[in-house]
């Protein structure tokens, strides 16, 4: 072996590695913003609709988790400007794909989490007065939100783990920033050991603190 | 005296701590060949540990255990080297385990929870295993039952399978862990019923129980244990009349005086 | 529509690339998974450190990292490797992590009575792991596992980034030269569909087969 390692170059361009982990984590947060929102209307969408609408919401889900998130990229920001006459950006775009594939796990979680909310609970909330909707704010969404803590902090971390597959699309988040010093300096080796433990620091940490927050917020009830 | 004096089972000054807790504070025990002996006492007493560590499910580091002269976990010699896998379990299949919770092998049928061991430990012919198996099935009144899975049987027919396993092995001394606590408690009789006549034929027999009643009918001899320790023991109807000078003892006979004498 | 009858062949063989891809990723990283998996439940100690670090480590690494470290990283080592089998390692890496975790959960969901019954009638450990525990843990390993191929599947998609030509390389050749993306992505989505879509279906199928054992 006799690639020496020299860390240097890292350090002089380690502003594209540091300003792409904090577009990284603007991307993934935006993402899984927009994609509960996705996920929790259809959700309750799903509970209390019909077969056709439950089948349209299963085509969604089904479709996006069965495609490649590239393939799903490429579709959004090259595919579908050639079809409408929509501009928008790579970062623009690269959020609303990400958002509707989060929204397509999201859904499953919202959908178990609504349903694993106990019949009584629902039966207590009828027999006090509430309103369907008193019911469902009241009574079926603070449970779901307690079940599904674990689930979603599992996805944010996926999430920002995706977000370096909006290298392709040339959008400089993190693993872009280490392209660019790889073929720019072609210090190969030392870019991706210093890449590898940011993600694996910054992704270690939100597990931590999620998990953190998961057993505080259980304490309080 | 001499050899034949030799119980099967003799425990010397056995110790168990988990962590900082002592379970075990030195028990001194001895069961002869063909005897019945019943350990009754308060949860927490250490009974079912005592139990556990004769079968080295727990690993016990002072005293001594001796199946038969052996001693159970580790190999003879002064440096007290632990037994090694095959080793330990050959020394295991000297002893049969019927456990509280059955612990059947849920993808296994009846008769082949019996066979595994015939087949696996005493290297048995598949036919000659099977035979066993369905002669031990039918002894416990399940020869009807031989191709159900324990999820088909309810519990007490669960339990007897788990005897017939246990027997099939034809182990030296059978220890039996509380086997029927688990169940509801109109099963309870049948497989009692199955402990008592093992014991008419002359199966020696170590068990943990909660029945009293059973135990005072079923056993040549009742160990009481008390936080760690042998408290009291003797023949039932002898172990009965020193609760007069044994407080605990008497406190933990009272309970089942109210509820079932 | 021509232009896509035309690139059918083309795109049949970035999709037999894609499939063998798979194909290799899957059976290499069962063999190492399931190896480390029970490294990790029943291994000494300082074994199931090494393998807890590495599962943890790859699995907090994003896959397309995982191919660029080992298709950029190899070589500078004295390591070659072509795109191909850097694609087929780094994938291999990220599933193996994924098959360990599948062991861990299947074997700790067995209660622990069933390894003592197994102690109790004399068994020894590699018995007790061929007889009582791999029979029921097999039945909980199965469906995550079969339903995880398509992670394979759709993580190989990423080494068309290394220039193999792969379904989704040759997708992006044909609209290169057609300039018709929407039609070919969208054909492109619904061979990924197909594949593992099935997938999921047959897990959902052996779930059920197993359904009879209850504990």
């Amino acid at each position: 072996m006799n690639y020496h390692l020299n860390f240097n170059l890292i350090w002089r361009h380690f502003d594209k590695l540091w300003q792409g982990l904090v577009l990284s984590l603007e991307l993934a947060v935006l993402s899984i913003l927009i994609g509960a929102i996705i996920g929790l209307v259809l959700a309750i969408w799903y509970v209390s609709a019909g077969k056709l609408v439950r089948a349209i919401i299963s085509a969604y889900v089904e479709f996006i988790r069965n495609v490649p998130l590239i393939l799903l990229v490429y579709i959004v920001f090259y595919g579908i400007p050639t079809v409408v006459d929509f501009a928008y950006s790579a970062t623009v775009s690269f959020v609303g794909t990400l958002s509707l594939y989060a929204g397509a796990y999201l859904v499953e979680v919202f959908r178990s989490g609504l349903e694993a909310v106990p019949r009584g609970q629902i039966d207590a909330g009828k027999a006090i007065g509430l309103t369907p909707l008193q019911r469902l704010l009241h009574v079926r969404l603070p449970t779901m939100a307690r079940i599904t803590l674990p689930a979603l902090s599992n996805t944010f971390i996926s999430l920002f783990k995706d977000t370096s597959v909006a290298s392709v699309i040339s959008v400089p988040e993190l693993t872009y920033g280490a392209q660019w010093i790889n073929f720019n300096t072609f210090r190969i080796v030392e870019v991706y050991i210093v890449t590898t433990i940011m993600y694996l620091i910054t992704g270690y940490s939100i597990l931590f603190g999620l998990r953190g927050l998961e057993r505080r917020f259980r304490a309080e009830r | 005296m001499g050899e034949n004096r030799r119980p099967l089972l003799g425990i010397e000054s056995l110790r168990k701590s988990f962590g900082k807790v002592e379970v075990l504070k030195g028990i001194d025990m001895a069961v002869h060949k063909g005897e019945v002996v019943s350990v009754i006492g308060p949860s927490g007493s250490g009974k079912t540990t005592l139990l556990r560590c004769v079968n080295f499910l727990e690993i016990y580091e002072r005293g001594s255990i001796r199946i038969d002269g052996q001693e159970v976990g580790y190999r003879d010699g002064d440096n007290r080297q632990r037994r090694g896998e095959t080793d330990l379990a050959r020394m295991r299949a000297e002893t049969g385990m019927v456990f509280q919770s059955f612990n059947l092998f849920p993808h296994l049928t009846a008769v082949q929870n019996v066979m595994l061991g015939l087949v696996k430990v005493r290297r048995k012919p598949k036919q000659e295993a099977r035979e066993i198996a369905e002669h031990w099935l039918k002894r416990v009144g399940l020869g009807h039952r031989i191709d159900s899975l324990p999820a088909e049987l309810s519990g007490g027919q669960q339990q007897r399978v788990g005897i017939a396993r246990a027997v099939a092995m034809e182990p030296k001394i059978l220890l039996l862990d509380e086997i029927t606590s688990a169940l509801d408690p109109e099963l309870v009789t049948e497989v009692l019923d199955v402990v008592r006549q093992l014991a008419e034929d002359g199966m020696t027999m170590l068990m943990v129980t909660h029945e009293i009643a059973f135990a005072r009918d079923a056993s040549d001899r009742i160990v009481f244990m008390d936080d760690g320790r042998v408290s009291a023991e003797g023949p039932p109807g002898e172990l009965m009349a020193q609760a007069g000078s044994n407080e605990r003892l008497d406190a933990f006979l009272s309970r089942f005086r109210t509820s079932h004498l | 529509m021509d232009a896509m009858l035309y690139a059918l062949p083309f795109l049949m063989k970035g999709f037999s690339i894609t499939l063998w891809v798979s194909a290799l990723v899957v059976v290499f990283s069962l063999a190492a998974g399931l190896v480390l998996g029970v490294a990790l439940v029943y291994g000494p100690r300082p074994l199931q450190w090494i393998v807890r670090l590495f599962s943890d480590c790859i699995r907090g690494i994003p896959i397309l990292v995982l191919i660029f470290v080992v298709y950029y990283g190899f070589p500078p080592l004295g390591i070659s490797i072509n795109s191909f089998w850097a694609g087929v390692v780094a994938l291999t890496l990220f599933k193996a992590a994924q098959v360990i975790e599948y062991v861990r959960g299947a074997i700790s969901s067995i209660p622990r009575g069933q390894m003592e019954a197994g102690k109790a009638i004399g068994l020894t450990f590699v018995q007790r792991l061929q007889s009582v525990i791999f029979p029921q843990a097999v039945r909980r390993f199965l469906p995550p596992w079969i339903n995880g191929v398509t992670d394979a599947v759709k993580g190989s998609a990423l080494i068309s980034l290394l220039g193999v030509v792969d379904l989704m390389q040759s997708i992006n050749e044909v609209i290169g030269r057609t300039y018709e993306a929407m039609p070919l992505y969208l054909l492109g989505a619904f061979i990924y569909f197909a594949i593992n879509y099935s997938l999921s279906l047959t897990s959902r199928f052996v779930e059920r087969r197993y359904a009879y054992i209850r504990d």
